[in-house]
């Protein structure tokens, strides 16, 4: 399944890179009076409600997605990982800061905070990847500061602490390498997590706003056109759909190969 | 159980004002003068200084947030600015129809997702499995977004079973409960199977295949109600993804909740709106958090002494 997984990923990436020299037609090019004409041979996907051509518009909407999803994952797994180790090595009163501070972003189910942060700060790319971001370090920080727990009482930290090791230099060389794999995996997991959350926030009107392509936005469009041209709808949520799925198979089967105890027996 | 239900209870009082204090914080991180981006960049500067003074926000920001604080506690959120309605009036009123649509999409998800996991659990490594395991990967990966609209084109435009959106008759909640459960079905039919799989390593369970017990009554009668304590407890943690699901969904189905409700308000720049509603949501999800955590403590008493 990683290896499904990662084959998506790669056709996605590749194809958000290369679309424009792909597709003959600019996903801002409008032609009126073609305007919601379903899938031909010169049109793939068909064209929307300006006449524009949604497989174009659906590749360039690959990058927004990806780039969104790398930005939100890069920031929260540094702050996250940051702030994990620092409140899982130092414990005391920095611990229980950043916890509650933990606590209390957890108080707020997922997107909802996001969608609040995105409300108030004006919809546009930008406040979307720093809603997400603010919201997105903390399931990195509540597992690394629970790995850590665990990795610094383990002998070879004692070790490098008892040889005089600084505390920076036994988190960073020592500690925070311990938590790599479940980082990875969250990160993969994470950035299937990110497209999905932008998709939702622009197709509420709270995200990336027109004419720029997002899968989000065309879905919210399409939604006027459910009866005279589906196609509207049906393509970009085929590509939000299968990126998600991508990244989850890849999250999902780095997880099997890095927890030798999701290898069981049978009954 | 009395001292880890106090100790509980005062875990949640410092995250409920964390978070009530995060959604007074919020009306200031509009950038620039809050006052004048609700009413908008042309309002007259009278009215925008009007408008100052009934939200309290010409008052010492220690002072304002004293009285959300205080409000919030006797459950006054403000009023809207459109109607004059009293906030938390608003959001009573459409709380009975996003309760009715949050638990038809978990019974719809429980419903799917138990049967769907412990097939995959003791088919582990078929191609039984690998097929659920991919359905439900397939379910967390459909946003919510793009399958109401797709139930709709099918069931209600092409096939006129089921209305298009709307509230009233059971019909109504089908496609809406559909599309909001989908993804947590999706979760708990994974829950479901790891956690069985856990259960059927148990040495009980080989047990109990040595004295003869079926294969069948060994998985439902002995592992699989062990292996239940694990899924109900995320039932009641994905109370909140469902709640915040409903936002998008009952936007899609005009679904006339509270989730409609908060998505029209930030169309309208109704702050106060919004503030009431993200709160009450944050404090709904809060309260289930702590009842799960006290219904696990019940089920397992080793939580308890953690």
């Amino acid at each position: 399944m990683a290896r499904v997984g990662g084959a998506i990923v790669l056709v996605a990436v590749l194809a958000a890179l290369l679309g424009p020299w792909l597709v003959p037609f600019d996903p801002a090019a409008q032609e009126l009076a073609l305007r919601l004409e379903g899938p031909t041979g010169a049109h793939w996907f068909g064209l929307d409600e300006l006449g524009r051509d949604i497989f174009a518009r659906v590749l360039s909407g690959a990058r927004i997605s990806l780039l969104v999803g790398l930005v939100v994952v890069s920031v929260s797994a540094t702050v996250g990982v940051t702030l994990g180790s620092v409140a899982g090595y130092a414990g005391g009163r920095v611990d229980e800061a950043i916890s509650r501070l933990i606590d209390i972003l957890l108080a707020f189910p997922g997107l909802l905070l996001a969608i609040a942060l995105v409300a108030v700060l004006g919809p546009s790319l930008t406040n979307v990847v720093l809603a997400l971001s603010l919201i997105g370090w903390v399931g990195y920080a509540r597992l690394v500061r629970g790995q850590v727990l665990r990795a610094r009482e383990l002998e070879f930290v004692q070790a490098a602490r008892a040889l005089g090791a600084t505390t920076t230099r036994i988190l960073v060389h020592h500690i925070v390498p311990t938590t790599l794999p479940a980082v990875t995996v969250q990160a993969t997991l994470g950035m299937g997590g990110a497209i999905l959350a932008e998709a939702a926030l622009s197709f509420l009107g709270l995200g990336v706003q027109p004419p720029t392509p997002s899968w989000g936005t065309m879905l919210n469009y399409g939604r006027g056109h459910l009866l005279d041209a589906p196609h509207l709808t049906v393509f970009p949520g085929v590509a939000i759909a299968v990126l998600v799925l991508g990244f989850n198979f890849l999250g999902d089967g780095l997880r099997d190969a890095l927890d030798p105890a999701t290898r069981g027996r049978r009954m | 159980m009395l001292r880890f239900l106090a100790r509980r209870l005062a875990l949640t009082i410092p995250v409920l004002l964390g978070v009530a204090t995060l959604v007074f914080a919020l009306i200031h991180f509009i950038p620039g003068d809050p006052a004048q981006a609700m009413l908008g960049e042309t309002a007259a500067e009278e009215d925008v200084q009007a408008l100052r003074q009934r939200l309290g926000l010409d008052r010492p920001l220690v002072e304002q947030y004293g009285l959300f604080l205080g409000g919030a506690v006797r459950g006054d959120l403000g009023v809207s600015l459109r109607t004059n309605e009293p906030v938390a009036q608003a959001i009573v009123d459409r709380l009975p129809a996003t309760l009715e649509l949050a638990a038809a999409a978990m019974l719809v998800a429980i419903g799917f997702a138990i049967p769907l996991g412990i097939i995959a659990a003791v088919r582990r490594g078929t191609l039984v499995d690998h097929l659920a395991t991919t359905v439900s990967l397939t379910g967390i990966s459909i946003p919510n977004f793009w399958l109401g609209p797709l139930l709709a084109i099918v069931f209600a435009v092409e096939l006129g079973w089921l209305p298009v959106s709307g509230r009233g008759t059971p019909a109504h909640l089908v496609l809406p409960a559909i599309s909001l459960g989908a993804a947590l079905a999706a979760i708990l039919a994974r829950m479901t199977r790891a956690s069985l799989l856990e259960e059927l390593r148990e040495p009980y369970v080989q047990a109990a295949r040595a004295r003869g017990t079926s294969r069948t009554r060994a998985v439902l009668r002995h592992a699989f109600r062990n292996s239940l304590i694990p899924v109900v407890t995320l039932i009641g943690l994905q109370f909140g993804a469902v709640l915040t699901g409903a936002v998008i969904t009952e936007t899609i189905f005009a679904w006339p909740g509270i989730g409609r409700l908060l998505i029209q308000s930030i169309g309208f720049r109704e702050y106060p709106l919004v503030q009431g509603c993200i709160l009450f949501i944050a404090v709904i999800y809060v309260g289930m958090n702590l009842l799960t955590d006290l219904v696990y403590g019940v089920l397992d008493p080793r939580i308890r002494y953690d």
